[in-house]
């Protein structure tokens, strides 16, 4: 019980949890119940499986539900509680128990999560009614909402690092879920891999807070963070928790692997690669917040990763003609947002979960009608062959139509009430970071405006660009009642969580007790209404260049040519082209003698790395030449070595 | 002249005093032992058809009684300490490590027991002692000999193992050692399948072997030259007294010591025997040999750093984690280009034991708990992982070559997920007893290995990010990738012995990974060395 | 020149200086006539046996036996000071030998058993 101790004396905030609290590991429990029986029951839950599965997920958002409301019932400051589970590692000098913390943030992301899961649920049904392994891809998505839960309930960073594994995982099974497709199966391994590079900047994070404080939880951490630890350590711990988070959530350097994850089902980049995991980066670094407060340079790093990630997914995004593609772009230009908000501090911890909730809810149902466009379209996901869909797909073109005005921010939906949020805060400060910052996020919110209004024209307006009869005759048609009910569902969240949250404050004043709240007195270095008068104006140019080129104009199908510029962002700014160069080119003429099986297995960047050590593989394997006599030798050599060494030394 | 006076021999004139032994304390590897030897008399005397149930039944009914026993002793306190004029000392770690090697060994001889329906055991040669390819192996084939003796053989090789980590002085620990080695170099040479690999494999494992005992007795004897004694305690004493005239004997001594015992584990430079002998061994030979070999050598790396020469740790430190390093390093980077799986656990197994060698280097007790807990996680997991290699076949011998692995998921998907899973648990991912075990070792390393230790713990987490990467390849090769053409590959339908080992093993990889408290707080309980 | 040892390495050094030379000198200076039973394998002056089986090699056969003569000479080594002390040692020492000299004849029953002492 040492750790719980520790968080009562830590902040006096989180109590041990009581009432239906102290039931919260149900939500872990249900959805992972529910993996382990259909995977496990094998084929004889076919017939049931999905439905027990989505039953699972609803479960647990019943639980999350509840819990939530018994939490409604208490005092702002008695709001947090804290589970303990189990006695997790008790080996003496790092004993560390397994336990659960139920505040405020964490009961945001598990209504979030379980939430949007088990829509995605209910529309999975329909939208992979005629695929043969479909238990398996139920399976895999329980696994996903009870890793992702466990993420986010975690009270420590180890038990949080179980869950992000966990959730990188699922991930990883569900975009190669198609695996007969080789290329898919090189995304998810890309996928995997980057994510790895993340998880050891995560992992060596942990190691250096319990290197220097001897405690991996959070309660522990805040404690020695705010108790006068160095700055330099709490520096290198925000710079390796920003790689994991980088890494998980698609954020730049490591943002490669979003756009190519676009291989797994629909449902799945809706609820992983939009809506939950991809965010787990965001939820990590405002869960940190007490390490960022002191940390300036980590912090300044955090907005910086931010700025760049958002302009950058937003001009990639404004040249992509995969719907899912360009999608995820969006995805990641607004995580970006998120990232900047939370590297702004205690101004803007509050405005990046909020963002990251209306996002949630938005983009899920965006993705989720790119998934009904495909099923209506043979799977097509080409915008240059779409078009004029808004007569052939009603329910699509409406609920795509609202989460496109709630990217947009435009009052009064979603997204205006928490992007325009960011953009405000982004503009407060001293110096020149107001207007960097402030400046790019601005500039971002216009490009927005352009890439989603280019993809909602193409999608849905101008010319038709299909055949219904031919070669590649298409017959359009709305989707089955399960695959729209979530998808209004979801536009109604878009249309109206913002203003509903937004109501008074009501959502930074609930989250205050966990982030810290917002001074007042500070102020935007330009004033608020100038602010929101230029992004709405920057949004309107937007939109309106978007209705010239793409819904006004002749959409040509096959894709021009286009500017040097155009050609960059086609390519991903050449992300995958820096990559190869840098790291894979030089690796792989050290490699030519590697002949292996799957060198294809991985591209980019990482293959690039992985290349290297090949190459210095490959050298070092020629000592290893199956002569007992060069073995006895290099052993020799050892002990001479080891040997004189000892009497330099010495 | 100190070296004339220990020459000269004693005159008889001393009483005889019969050491005193205490039965119960040694009794689990008294058990062993006679299992063995009624083993070998099951060879002469029993028909031939009923040896193998024979042999089967009497290995496992020896090693289970013997962990019972242990058990047993092991409640009572009664019976810690030296016993047999002290070379045999029996404290927590000794009781720990010998328990986890009764158990590996009990799967291992049940991986050995397979038959997949022919007369004798499948993996190993009808007769050993024919020339490949000769006419006799041909006629003993027919006449379905089967090299049985692998039983007594595998139970000679526990006895030493279980005696490695609880020997008081260098000379028993050498007896141990060639006892536990000598019944290997055997049964590497007894593969069924490809047998001028297994032969050459037996052969050199013989010679380094022989090589590194060599390393280890001059070391000793340069140690019994500085203390005047063989006993672990008396060299501790010697040491931190400090005051002898050959201080010049003393590092040497311990480095030669630990060259010895480092080329059991396959630490890097002392490694090279590793993947050959791996590769060739009969597959559950090489399972056995990688579990239970490496419990007991580091063990014995264990008494003689903790008990013996701790004292002046501060001067031969640097070379152990120079060796700690590199094995890591050369572990991981050299199984990125494996394309045999035999050889790829080998060298996965070589940057295990540098990941061992960080936790040994914390010099604290929690480094010695961690080092036992990686040890139990680790071992489990291998056996089962050689078990399934063992099934993967074509055309009737094992297809160890990677190519030959790929689409083994579409085809066999449970044998191949246990085999990604267990993969996934070398690589240290949660919920894995790997993960667990990589926190055992390297938490101890951060908090008391000074700056060293964090060093080290950071090249083993860029390290596992290499291996991880090893492993990831061949689950999205046997996932991912189209099956190669011709002959296909099949995963045998195992017999409930293999089916056993591997469920077992892949169970408690499972259980260790979530709930690795029990265990951990069992090798916690038990991490103190006793010097008497 | 206290040290014990170094009289010890002016022997190594004298016995080596004189074998180099007494084979040296002979190779210089003696006559070179060869014949063929000079250059025979010698056998304690007999005719040597033919060619082993097999391109030269010794039986695996003859290691065996060599193998076994070690095994039970070292018991018997073991059964000397036994033996010479048997008054002092008492009861318990004879249990014990007679439990290792039961352990050498498991061994010697299986090589029996197994035709291990049959030669053809």
């Amino acid at each position: 019980m040492t750790s719980l101790a520790h968080l009562a004396t830590a902040d006096g905030a989180a109590t041990a949890a009581t009432g239906v609290t102290a039931y919260a590991w149900l939500l872990v429990a249900l959805p992972l119940l529910g993996a382990a029986v259909l995977l496990f029951g094998g084929r004889a839950t076919d017939k049931w499986g999905p439905l027990f599965a989505t039953a699972m997920s609803w479960a647990a958002f019943v639980v999350g539900f509840v819990v939530w409301l018994a939490m409604l019932g208490r005092d702002g400051e008695d709001r947090a509680a804290h589970l303990h589970l189990f006695n997790w590692v008790p080996a003496g000098s790092f004993n560390l128990d397994a336990g659960m913390l139920v505040d405020q943030l964490s009961v945001t992301f598990v209504l979030l999560v379980t939430f949007v899961g088990s829509l995605i649920h209910v529309y999975s049904i329909g939208y992979m009614e005629h695929d043969p392994d479909k238990r398996r891809f139920f399976a895999y998505l329980n696994l996903f909402v009870a890793a992702m839960l466990l993420l986010v309930l975690a009270d420590s960073y180890l038990l949080l690092y179980v869950g992000w594994e966990g959730v990188g995982l699922a991930s990883y099974l569900l975009i190669g879920f198609w695996n007969h497709n080789p290329a898919y199966a090189t995304a998810a391994n890309k996928a995997f891999v980057v994510n790895r590079v993340g998880d050891f900047g995560l992992s060596v994070g942990i190691m250096i807070m319990f290197a220097a404080f001897g405690t991996v939880t959070f309660a522990g951490v805040q404690q020695a963070a705010e108790g006068g630890a160095g700055e330099g350590v709490l520096t290198a711990i925000g710079l390796m928790l920003l790689l994991g988070a980088c890494g998980k959530s698609a954020q730049f350097p490591l943002q490669s692997w979003l756009g190519d994850a676009m291989a797994g089902p629909t449902p799945v980049s809706a609820l992983i690669h939009a809506a939950t995991m991809v965010t787990a980066g965001v939820y990590l670094v405002v869960r940190s917040s007490f390490v960022f407060d002191h940390a300036p340079n980590a912090q300044l790093a955090v907005v910086i990763v931010g700025a760049i990630t958002l302009i950058f997914g937003a001009i990639v995004g404004c040249a992509k003609d995969d719907i899912k593609k360009a999608l995820a772009a969006s995805t990641m230009s607004q995580i970006g947002y998120m990232m900047l908000a939370a590297g702004l501090g205690p101004v803007g911890y509050a405005f990046a979960i909020f963002h990251l909730l209306t996002h949630g809810f938005f983009k899920a149902g965006m993705f989720l009608g790119a998934g009904s466009v495909m099923h209506g379209m043979n799977d097509q996901v080409d915008m240059r062959r779409f078009g004029g869909l808004s007569g052939a797909m009603k329910i699509t073109w409406i609920t795509f139509g609202l989460g496109w005005l709630a990217i947009l921010g435009v009052p009064p939906f979603s997204g205006f009430w928490s992007k325009d949020k960011i953009i405000e805060a982004a503009f407060i400060g001293e110096g020149w970071r107001p207007w960097v910052f402030g400046g790019a996020a601005l500039i971002g919110a216009g490009i927005t405006a352009f890439y989603m209004s280019r993809l909602f024209f193409m999608t849905f307006h101008g010319t038709k660009r299909w055949q219904t009869d031919g070669d590649d005759a298409v017959h359009p048609h709305e989707s089955p009642r399960t695959m729209t009910i979530p998808m209004m569902v979801l536009a109604v969240g878009s249309g109206l969580l913002g203003l509903v949250l937004s109501l008074g404050g009501t959502f930074t004043h609930w989250l205050e007790p966990v982030v810290g709240g917002h001074e007042e007195g500070e102020h935007p270095v330009l004033p608020v209404w100038l602010l929101m008068t230029l992004t709405l104006l920057l949004v309107a140019g937007g939109v309106l260049l978007a209705w010239m080129r793409y819904w006004r104009d002749e959409v040509p199908q096959v894709q021009p040519t286009g500017s040097l510029a155009t050609r960059a962002a086609r390519r991903d700014l050449y992300q995958d082209d820096v990559n190869e160069g840098v790291f894979m080119r030089p690796g792989l003429h050290l490699t030519r003698a590697l002949v292996f099986a799957d060198t294809r297995g991985v591209d980019g960047g990482v293959g690039g790395l992985a290349a290297l050590v090949g190459g210095t593989s490959s050298r070092l394997r020629r000592l290893q030449n199956g002569f007992a006599r060069s073995y006895a030798l290099t052993m020799l050599a050892g002990v001479v070595v080891i040997l004189g060494a000892m009497w330099v030394i010495q | 002249m100190p070296a004339m006076t220990v020459l000269s021999a004693p005159a008889l004139a001393t009483a005889f005093k019969p050491a005193d032994v205490d039965y119960s304390a040694i009794a689990p590897m008294l058990i062993v032992i006679a299992g063995a030897l009624i083993g070998v008399l099951v060879e002469a005397f029993a028909p031939r058809r009923h040896r193998h149930v024979i042999q089967v039944s009497l290995a496992l009914v020896s090693l289970v009684a013997a962990f019972v026993v242990l058990v047993t002793v092991s409640a009572d306190e009664a019976h810690r300490g030296g016993t047999l004029a002290q070379a045999v000392i029996i404290d927590g770690p000794a009781l720990f490590l010998q328990g986890a090697i009764l158990l590996m060994a009990a799967l291992g001889v049940l991986t050995m027991a397979e038959k997949f329906g022919g007369q004798g055991a499948d993996a190993f040669t009808p007769m050993g002692a024919a020339v490949p390819g000769s006419p006799h192996e041909a006629a003993a084939l027919r006449a379905g000999l089967a090299t049985s003796e692998v039983f007594p053989l595998t139970l000679f090789s526990v006895v030493g193992m279980l005696l490695f980590p609880a020997a008081g002085d260098l000379l028993t620990m050498f007896v141990a050692l060639e006892v536990l080695s000598l019944p290997l170099y055997l049964l590497c040479g007894l593969a069924r399948r490809r047998r001028l690999l297994s032969q050459e494999a037996s052969l050199k494992y013989f010679l380094l072997g022989a090589f590194s005992s060599a390393f280890f007795l001059f070391g000793a004897a340069l140690l019994y030259g500085y203390a005047g004694s063989l006993y672990l305690a008396d060299i501790a004493t010697a040491v931190r007294a400090a005051n002898g005239a050959l201080e010049g004997l003393l590092l040497p001594g311990v480095v030669l010591v630990l060259v010895g015992l480092l080329f059991k584990v396959g630490a890097v430079p002392f490694h090279s025997w590793t993947p050959d002998v791996y590769q060739g061994a009969p597959t559950p030979v090489t399972g056995f040999m990688a579990a239970c070999t490496k419990v007991a050598a580091f063990g014995a790396i264990l008494r003689v750093v903790y008990v013996g020469v701790e004292a002046n740790r501060w001067d031969w430190r640097g070379g152990v984690i120079a060796v700690a390093a590199l094995t890591m390093v050369v572990g991981a980077v050299l199984s990125v280009t494996q394309t045999d799986v035999k050889r790829l656990l080998a060298y996965s197994s070589i940057a295990h034991a540098g990941f061992i060698l960080v936790a040994v280097l914390a010099f604290d007790r929690t480094g010695v708990s961690g080092t036992m807990f990686y040890l139990v996680a680790y071992g489990f997991t291998t056996i089962a992982g050689f078990a399934v290699v063992s099934l993967v076949r074509q055309g009737g011998s094992e297809a160890s070559h990677l190519s030959q692995w790929a689409g083994l998921g579409r085809n066999h998907p449970v044998v191949a997920g246990v085999f990604a899973f267990l993969l996934l648990a070398f690589a240290g991912i949660p919920l894995t007893s790997g993960f667990a075990a990589k926190y055992a070792a390297f938490a101890p390393a951060i908090s008391f290995g000074g700056r060293s230790g964090v060093a080290l713990v950071i090249i083993g987490v860029l390290c596992s990010v290499i291996t991880a990467f090893v492993y990831v390849r061949l689950i999205v090769l046997m996932y991912f990738t189209e099956p190669p053409a011709g002959e296909v590959v099949v995963a045998e339908t195992a017999s409930p012995f293999t089916t056993v080992a591997i469920t077992i093993g892949t169970l408690v990889t499972l259980v260790l990974g979530i709930l690795p408290a029990q265990v951990l707080d069992l090798a916690e309980r038990s991490s103190q060395f006793l010097v008497k | 020149m206290s040290n014990p040892y170094v009289p010890l390495l002016f022997l190594l050094a004298i016995g080596g200086g004189f074998a180099v030379f007494s084979v040296g000198a002979a190779a210089v200076s003696g006559p070179k006539r060869y014949n063929r039973a000079k250059l025979d394998a010698y056998e304690c002056g007999i005719e040597p046996t033919p060619q082993a089986a097999g391109g030269g090699r010794v039986p695996i056969k003859y290691y065996l036996t060599a193998m076994l003569f070690i095994i039970f000479d070292i018991e018997s080594v073991f059964l000397y000071p036994f033996a010479v002390a048997f008054n002092q040692l008492g009861l318990f020492a004879l249990v014990e030998m007679v439990l290792f000299i039961l352990t050498v004849f498991v061994a010697y029953a299986y090589v029996w058993r197994r035709g291990g002492l049959e030669w053809d």
